[in-house]
């Protein structure tokens, strides 16, 4: 019980950080159209590319040496961007068709 | 000073995540949304590239940039040539990608506290970072090989669920067997074998938990894996108290999830349902004695004639016509019909196509306006003026065992109520069952005829017809 009290004291904001950030999720997506469901699923998924970032400070840190180390965050680093340029390409397309319809 | 400008930059590129993510929500902002979301990325990239005061060897730089300019270009070619039928699959393709990517990260981070194990001869990490590391490896792992799996059943190599008898119980052990190791790792490990082993797990849980459940429900299981792959950012956010990781994965993490369960209700079924109810499975001999009975057919000279002398026709579309390409033929017949005085109008049921809005998309594609496309709520007292609704391609949308057999697997899913207008036309290629595998008592009400063909041919047929009238 104490450690989670500890716990708690010490990653205060961070917990707060958490906690406001789920409940901004669920309220942007609160009253959407039906229509918008898989641009917008599509959208959310180039987003979690954000992991990117991780896979190019990984890198970034790497031993020139640690070979498989490398390896493996040269694949991170393609599969993230993969996620990223991709997602956004395919969202974009998506949602150009909504576009033209409004003229 | 230049990390602070960095945190800077995540704290822009995170607001333009939530600005972006809200501006999807309406069809008139979704497109500059998503841009916004990306320009924030972009800065995000470039910012963690280059405003850091490490030392980089230029062979890492090196290696990174090409690692970048790979994916961007396969990503964008992709994503530029893929067809429109064809994006629910690249999705959940780019999804696994992903949560390979947070999984890599993981593996990486545990390797480096292995070596500095063997070299130093102690730990340094706390269990909550280990913990950290695991949560990150397990569910990115998951959603990676769940995605693949669920990109497979949508392409249609992996066509027919898979269940091993009692695969609810299986699945329940390998969860809980890689949690509990999971969390044993987290306490302390000296090498990377059971690391890998862990990792191993994780892949066989992703393709066990996606491979009982029936192609129908695909959507709302890539939604959820989309979510998961959030939560993976989201524990390297933790990692690395990168705080944009951490907003945009929670965000997705979050948005992700309420966005399945809205997807869910669309389809009237619960989450719990789609992933531990067997759809299809309970498909029982009981319905197979009110669907036997004789299809009538129908030519396309006959009905040609029929529409062309009808007030008012509604289309039914589904996904057979995205798989034939036939959303520009439609629309032309849609054309001819107008211009002889004849009501045109399209139902489209919230999970025509293979997820929600699929089909919107492709008929705006080519060019069906807008004001055409009339949501299931609204059409459904509309067929009773109707005189002639025309199926292409579409079969359990329409299925009335949803409203009368409560037998049926897809009992209680709200269906469009075609059997009340004049005249029924069903064109499918066979008496194939539909995607959730499941017989349809509408092809023997005798109001309704076949029209058997693919679609494409059948409907430039049809509007050829048309046109000689």
């Amino acid at each position: 019980m104490n450690d989670l009290i500890d716990f708690f004291v010490q990653n205060q904001a961070m917990v707060y950080f958490v906690i406001l950030s789920i409940f901004v999720g669920v309220e942007i997506i609160g009253s959407v159209p039906t229509v918008l469901h898989t641009p917008l699923m599509s959208g959310a998924n180039a987003i979690h590319g954000v992991v990117i970032v991780g896979a190019i400070y990984v890198m970034l840190r790497m031993d020139p040496t640690d070979w498989l180390g490398l390896i493996l965050g040269f694949l991170a680093v393609i599969l993230g961007t993969l996620n990223v340029v991709g997602g956004f390409v395919v969202t974009d397309r998506m949602l150009d068709m909504f576009k033209q319809k409004k003229k | 000073m230049l990390e602070g400008i960095l945190q800077l930059v995540y704290l822009f590129a995170s607001i333009t995540f939530i600005v972006g993510l809200k501006m999807m929500g309406n069809p008139k902002t979704a497109r500059n949304g998503n841009l916004f979301a990306a320009a924030g990325m972009t800065l995000a990239i470039v910012g963690t590239l280059f405003m850091h005061e490490m030392e980089v060897k230029p062979i890492v730089y090196g290696l990174i940039l090409i690692a970048i300019l790979i994916g961007t270009i396969a990503g964008w070619l992709t994503a530029k040539k893929v067809q429109m039928t064809k994006m629910p699959e690249l999705v959940s393709l780019f999804n696994g990608m992903g949560g390979a990517c947070a999984a890599l990260i993981s593996l990486i981070e545990a390797k480096e506290l292995v070596h500095f194990y063997q070299t130093e001869g102690f730990i340094t990490a706390n269990v909550g970072f280990m913990a950290t590391i695991f949560a990150g490896l397990v569910i990115g792992s998951v959603s990676f090989s769940g995605s693949i799996v669920a990109f497979l059943k949508l392409n249609g190599s992996l066509s027919k669920p898979i269940r091993l008898p009692a695969y609810n119980y299986i699945n329940l052990v390998i969860l809980i067997v890689t949690v509990v190791f999971a969390g044993y790792l987290s306490i302390g490990f000296e090498t990377m074998l059971p690391v890998y082993l862990l990792l191993l797990l994780a892949l066989i849980y992703g393709v066990f938990f996606v491979i009982p459940i029936g192609g129908a429900d695909m959507p709302v299981v890539i939604s959820l894996l989309n979510s998961f792959t959030g939560l993976a950012a989201a524990f390297g956010g933790f990692l690395y108290d990168n705080k944009v990781m951490l907003t945009g994965g929670i965000l997705v993490g979050s948005a992700g999830t309420l966005l399945t369960i809205v997807m869910c209700k669309a389809m009237n079924r619960s989450l719990t349902s789609v992933i531990f109810g067997a759809f299809g499975a309970s498909t029982s001999a009981v319905a197979a004695d009110e669907t036997t009975g004789s299809v009538k057919d129908i030519g396309i000279s006959d009905l040609a004639i029929l529409m062309n002398y009808s007030k008012k026709v509604i289309i039914v579309p589904g996904y057979g016509l995205a798989v034939a390409q036939a959303q520009h033929a439609i629309h032309e017949m849609e054309l001819l019909l107008e211009s002889r005085g004849v009501e045109v109008k399209y139902a489209i049921h919230p999970v025509a196509g293979r997820m929600p809005g699929h089909m919107n998309v492709l008929l705006a594609e080519s060019n069906v306006s807008y004001d055409k496309l009339v949501e299931m709520e609204d059409v459904n007292p509309e067929f009773a003026t109707t005189d002639v609704v025309l199926i292409v391609g579409a079969n359990d949308v329409v299925n009335p065992a949803a409203k009368n057999d409560p037998s049926s697997p897809i009992y209680g899913m709200p269906i469009l109520d075609v059997e009340s207008a004049q005249h029924i036309i069903v064109n499918k290629r066979s008496m194939n069952a539909g995607y959730a595998g499941i017989d349809n008592p509408l092809f023997y009400d005798p109001k309704t005829s076949m029209l058997f063909g693919d679609a494409k041919s059948v409907l430039n047929n049809l509007v050829n017809e048309l046109k000689s009238i």
